[in-house]
């Protein structure tokens, strides 16, 4: 992931489903259900046949996922809910694209520009930034959150970043670094924005009594829950509370757990005002008070909540639709102790959430390394 | 106009060419359920409080409140470019709904989140003018 030029986007979801596979140590044969993303650019119409075509794997259970950066975990929810009513057993979820290489940047901003509404928003000429800008105004006029606080978001995910060597952005950044970028749509500055990457990654879910034959040891799917208020921003019920409420609390439900129960976090962060309403909605603290629990380090790792422990989508990397691939991949590799300078001590249960459209599609996750 | 040609001019549709012949004309047209009593924008079929389909469109007073907003530095297209720095807002009618708009006829850092506003039309073709706001 990060700048990949050598690859085109279908070679890294093969790529990335190849590595998984030796990662669980089965063979693309013992693959029956198959989930992709659409790629923007390699856009195919039925895209998981493609790719299962050029794997030359025949699944009895085959989707493309639509778009958004909730999809990831939605595909999770799907995929479980296909495995249990026996739609089929293994399930392999890739998911790439080539933002830069395939795609220039100008290009893929722009196409990011399709969001609005087309009558009702584009004539507008809101950029992506802008509308995330709408909401961060809007938080900060109900309850004075700053844009220092804003800005520990992007200075802990930098943090981790650093500590891990596949992050696109490793150079460590300050609070005043982010205050000093440039001014993209007010109050957002540069840094508060996420990256534009090529990447891919995937992850291959089976029942827990079938996991038990691969050679890795899985993580299991504890809670899982959805929530969906809208499309379009000027159609959105609130400005500062999202539906990332509604879907923290079934998973919660789901798992019978709650926030303290937490070890690890990795919170959807295309701009850093998401992660501050996101750790209000989803109950780590009470709403309005999302500012104040970034700082003083509480969210980078040795703190009480660590998040985005691989550097998140502002530093990690960013391909668009498959971006919240990596909140899992990290989420797995968190409770299997595999993360080296960057481990969270001792976790067993990470919280991963997605979130699509501009706060639009809400699904969260939790993981743990046992079954409860 | 050589810029504005570029930009995402609207195409309207069966269902939102009321609002679009408002705007020709200078006026804010939103619909209103004639069984509940509530205005809604944008455009739908059915009232999306209480499904009914006795939708009927008004004359907005055209009066709103500014909710939130953003000043542009960097635009979505280059089509924009002449307008840099703009202040892309929602704004909240007086009858309830919520519009994107940009507000205009003030310097964007005289804007403020429940600032009055009043709709004003910028014509971009012989057939479609756009609603935006300005200082009321």
């Amino acid at each position: 992931m990060g700048v990949v030029p050598h690859l085109s986007a279908t070679q890294l979801y093969v790529k990335a489903a190849k590595l998984a596979l030796d990662d669980a140590g089965i063979t693309k044969n013992d693959i029956d259900g198959l989930i992709t993303c659409i790629s923007w650019a390699e856009p195919i119409m039925y895209h998981a046949e493609m790719i299962a075509e050029y794997m030359q794997i025949f699944p009895r259970y085959c989707m493309t996922a639509p778009s958004g950066g909730g999809t990831t975990l939605a595909m999770m929810h799907h995929a479980a809910s296909a495995i249990m009513t026996g739609m089929c057993n293994t399930v392999l979820i890739t998911m790439a694209d080539s933002q830069v290489s395939g795609l220039s940047r100008d290009k893929a901003i722009e196409a990011m520009a399709g969001a609005g509404h087309p009558q009702f928003e584009r004539p507008y000429g809101p950029p992506i930034p802008a509308f995330y800008a709408l909401l961060a105004r809007a938080h900060e006029h109900a309850y004075g959150t700053t844009a220092a606080q804003r800005a520990a978001v992007a200075v802990a995910c930098r943090k981790h970043a650093s500590m891990n060597p596949a992050a696109q952005m490793r150079k460590p950044i300050t609070v005043d670094d982010v205050l000093n970028s440039r001014m993209i749509a007010d109050p957002l500055h540069l840094l508060d924005c996420s990256l534009v990457s090529d990447g891919g990654a995937a992850i291959i879910m089976t029942s827990a009594e079938r996991a038990r034959d691969f050679k890795t040891k899985p993580v299991y799917l504890l809670g899982t829950g959805e929530g969906h208020s809208h499309e379009h921003i000027s159609q959105a019920q609130s400005l500062t509370t999202s539906a990332a409420k509604v879907a923290g609390e079934r998973a919660f439900a789901m798992a019978g757990l709650k926030p303290k129960d937490i070890d690890v976090a990795e919170l959807y962060d295309c701009f850093t005002p998401v992660v501050i309403i996101e750790l209000e909605d989803l109950g780590f603290c009470p709403k309005g008070e999302g500012g104040r629990f970034v700082e003083g380090g509480r969210i980078e790792l040795g703190g009480e909540l660590p998040i985005n422990t691989h550097g998140g989508l502002l530093s990690h990397c960013h391909p668009g639709h498959p971006g919240s691939m990596f909140s899992i991949t990290e989420a797995v590799k968190q409770l299997r102790g595999e993360c080296g300078p960057r481990q969270v001590k001792d976790a067993k249960i990470s919280f991963v959430h997605g979130q699509g459209g501009i706060m639009s599609t809400h699904c969260s996750t939790i993981l743990g390394s046992e079954r409860i | 106009m050589a810029e504005q040609i570029s930009k995402p001019i609207p195409s309207p549709t069966h269902e939102t060419r009321p609002y679009w012949d408002g705007c020709k004309r200078h006026e804010l047209r939103i619909q209103q359920c004639a069984a509940c009593g509530q205005h809604q924008f944008y455009p739908r079929l059915y009232c999306s409080k209480c499904f009914s389909e006795r939708v009927e469109w008004v004359r907005a007073s055209g009066r709103a409140k500014v909710t939130t907003f953003t000043i542009v530095r960097r635009p979505v297209s280059p089509a924009f470019k002449d307008d840099l720095p703009y202040v892309v807002a929602l704004v909240a009618l007086e009858e309830g709904p919520s519009m994107m708009t940009n507000i205009v006829g003030c310097a964007p850092e005289q804007v403020a989140i429940g600032m009055p506003v009043a709709v004003t039309f910028e014509d971009w073709t012989d057939e479609i003018s756009i609603a935006k706001f300005r200082p009321a």
